[in-house]
């Protein structure tokens, strides 16, 4: 069983994805289902493949969808903490990850300056607050 | 120079403990050679072919003395004492041990330097004219923009992994100083009939294997949207650029298959979703990031004219020292093309040095060209004679900026494990060949751009001549591009089969000798007669046999 990690915890389980989105795949087709699913996942085929972070932003900002995302395939520590900007919130880590060290990846850094899903503003419309 | 604030010095320091414990891990296997591969380069780390290299950012080339100390005590102490600027205005170390690159990163950054995003498949070192903020034909001061956009694309979680490296370069000035039009994308200021300040949007230009110019996508964007005009162009390339085939990978060849109007639509239909979200810039954080640069004194000086006596002061004066826009002032490049050193290579005593003249001379900043020198951008003209008497003895005072011996050179086959080719050395047998000071001045501006190989580090296609290391089974050979040009950017045209290293210097010596006889007057240069008259009569020369050999140099230069 691959290591689960959810709401930055390890999860003890959770549903099998009702939808997986491949890279090539184009969010605007499934939109029309994203109000069913409750669990969406997007599959990263290599550590390198950085498509489905752009995946999850579409899926997060423009189609609306609120349930889970789960980021599966090649993933990890060093992903976490860009993928949970991204608007991921579970992440299935790849084998051979340590699920204790890899928790500590998303405090890798302790601010962003983009504007992302997980925090709009950027951090210039912030620092000017 | 850009000052931190709290929060930049923070993300560096956090970024310097992460790429500790990326080592870290690595050295203890727990770490794959292809993953740490991806992750120490967007550190700047990449394992050479006798030892690592290390490449520093040096964010759009603007550098402060104290910075430079700091580097200049790093060569000394992790690496040989010496560096090598690139032509990405970045320092490359080429001798540091793997296993003290996350401590040199944390004395970098004591100095607000870093490695962030200098390698990788990711957005790059953002570039920019080397006279920004002095030039006569300011439009904008490129540097504040630059800086908008490295905090943008300092580890931006959506496009950290993109299909291959991303260079985006802005110029600020009337004329084009940085080649805006060989970049992923190049940004152009421009002001409207409005007089609104806005830029003119270039996507898909680049060198390497498939050199191609650049497509303007937008003549004008307003100021405002810069950001998420460029979220819309990487989202687009992040998405369906080409992961298939490393060299299809750059965002050109994308460009090139969609085509450049279907790519500006898709850019565009992207963008109407981005347009005035919150990632729209606001004139308050223009203003900020204005206000955290720090900004030269000037006095109230008039212009002062030098008396033009033949010698080597205004030979230097000629070449090296550059208008200003401020009175009484002048920039003046540093010349990293000595003969006999590699192009764009300093100690760290010299670096101490050329820190001690900035600090004397120019407020203590300077700036890294594209060319590999180095420009002290804000000197008085009455400083001018001792300035070049303190660059004279350090062997940084070589009149041949725009000349022939100022070669744009990788570093090679000598270092460079991609190389086909050594190109160091190539360089040095031309400056040699070329080594008459008088001569070299009679023929006037010429780019000469050599590249190791068709990655094109030494932007060999927008050379004038333009020389590129090629293998053929197994040996090193040399193929001769003539009539690049970098601004307006334009591609060289092969002249014909390669020749072996010793040749090279020889057939350099018979284009400029077709140029000499060919050219209207002094005033029309190498690349110009090029473009007139083509390519044929250069070739001729080049390839005639011996017994069809032209006159010999002197009676047409003399002529």
């Amino acid at each position: 069983m691959p290591v689960l990690i959810k709401h930055r915890r390890l999860a003890e389980s959770s549903p099998p994805p009702d939808l997986v989105l491949e890279p090539t795949d184009d969010p605007a087709l499934v939109a029309a289902s994203l109000g069913q699913a409750r669990v969406v996942a997007v599959r990263f085929p290599k550590f390198g493949d950085g498509r489905g972070f752009s995946l999850a932003r579409l899926l997060r900002e423009r189609y609306g969808y609120k349930g889970e995302l789960r980021a599966i395939g090649a993933v990890g520590r060093d992903h976490l903490r860009s993928m949970a900007q991204c608007g991921f919130d579970a992440f299935e880590l790849r084998a051979g990850e340590d699920p204790q060290e890899a928790l500590a990846g998303f405090g890798d850094f302790s601010e962003s300056y983009q504007s992302s899903t997980a925090q709009p503003l950027p951090l210039f419309r912030r620092r000017a607050a | 120079m850009y000052r931190y604030d709290a929060i930049d010095q923070r993300m560096v320091d956090e970024r310097v403990a992460q790429f500790r414990d990326q080592t870290r891990r690595f050295l203890a296997g727990r770490l794959s050679e292809d993953d740490f591969k991806a992750l120490r380069l967007r550190n700047g780390l990449y394992i050479q072919r006798y030892a690592p290299m290390l490449r520093i950012a040096i964010p759009y080339g603007l550098l402060s003395s104290r910075q430079l100390r700091k580097l200049s005590d790093i060569a000394r102490r992790y690496d040989r004492a010496y560096g090598h600027f690139s032509t990405r205005q970045n320092l490359q170390l080429n001798w540091p041990k793997l296993e003290d690159v996350p401590e040199i990163l944390a004395e970098l950054a004591t100095v607000q330097l870093h490695a962030i995003q200098t390698s990788g498949n990711c957005v790059r070192n953002v570039t920019t004219d080397h006279f920004a903020g002095v030039a006569k034909d300011e439009i904008v001061d490129s540097h504040v923009w630059c800086e908008l956009i490295r905090q943008w694309s300092t580890f931006n979680p959506e496009f950290s992994y993109l299909p291959r490296k991303f260079k985006i370069a802005v110029n600020g000035a009337a004329a084009d100083r940085c080649a805006t039009l060989v970049h992923d994308i190049g940004l152009h200021a421009v002001k409207n009939s409005e007089n609104e300040i806005g830029f003119r949007v270039i996507v898909g230009g680049g060198l390497g294997r498939t050199p191609i110019v650049g497509h303007v996508i937008r003549e004008f964007l307003p100021w405002r949207h810069l950001l998420t005009y460029l979220d819309a162009i990487l989202r687009v390339y992040n998405r369906f650029g080409r992961r298939d085939n490393l060299w299809k990978a750059r965002i050109k060849i994308l460009v090139k298959e969609r085509g450049p109007e279907k790519f500006r639509d898709e850019v565009e239909a992207e963008w109407a979703h981005l347009k005035e979200g919150p990632a729209t810039l606001t004139a308050e954080e223009v203003a900020r990031v204005e206000s955290r640069f720090t900004r030269p004194q000037y006095e109230t000086l008039a212009d002062i004219r030098y008396p033009g006596i033949p010698g080597p002061f205004t030979a230097w004066r000629k070449r090296n020292v550059h208008p200003h826009k401020q009175s009484g002032y002048a920039a003046v490049s540093v010349s990293l093309k000595k003969t006999g050193v590699p192009p764009g290579d300093v100690t760290s005593e010299q670096m101490e040095r050329i820190a001690d003249l900035a600090d004397h001379y120019s407020f203590g900043e300077l700036r890294v060209t594209h060319e590999q020198n180095l420009v002290l951008a804000d000197v008085r003209q009455a400083e001018l004679h001792g300035l070049w008497q303190e660059l004279r003895s350090l062997g940084l005072a070589t009149p041949n900026i725009g000349l022939l011996t100022n070669i744009i050179s990788c570093p090679g086959g000598d270092f460079c494990s991609l190389a086909n080719a050594k190109s160091i050395p190539v360089a040095e047998a031309i400056q040699r060949r070329f080594d008459d000071l008088d001569y070299l001045h009679d023929i006037g501006e010429l780019d000469l751009n050599i590249s190791g190989c068709m990655n094109a580090c030494g932007h060999h296609h927008v050379g004038h001549i333009g020389i590129l290391g090629v293998d053929k089974n197994g040996e090193e050979w040399y193929q001769v591009e003539i009539g690049g040009n970098q601004s307006p950017a334009r591609l060289g045209k092969v002249i014909g089969p390669s020749f072996a290293r010793a040749e090279v210097p020889g057939v350099i010596e018979k284009l400029i000798e077709t140029y000499l006889a060919e050219r209207d007057s002094d005033a029309e240069r190498f690349v110009d007669v090029v473009h007139r008259i083509g390519l044929e009569p250069f070739k001729r020369n080049v390839y005639a046999r011996p017994d069809q050999a032209p006159a010999p140099r002197r009676e047409l230069a003399a002529a």
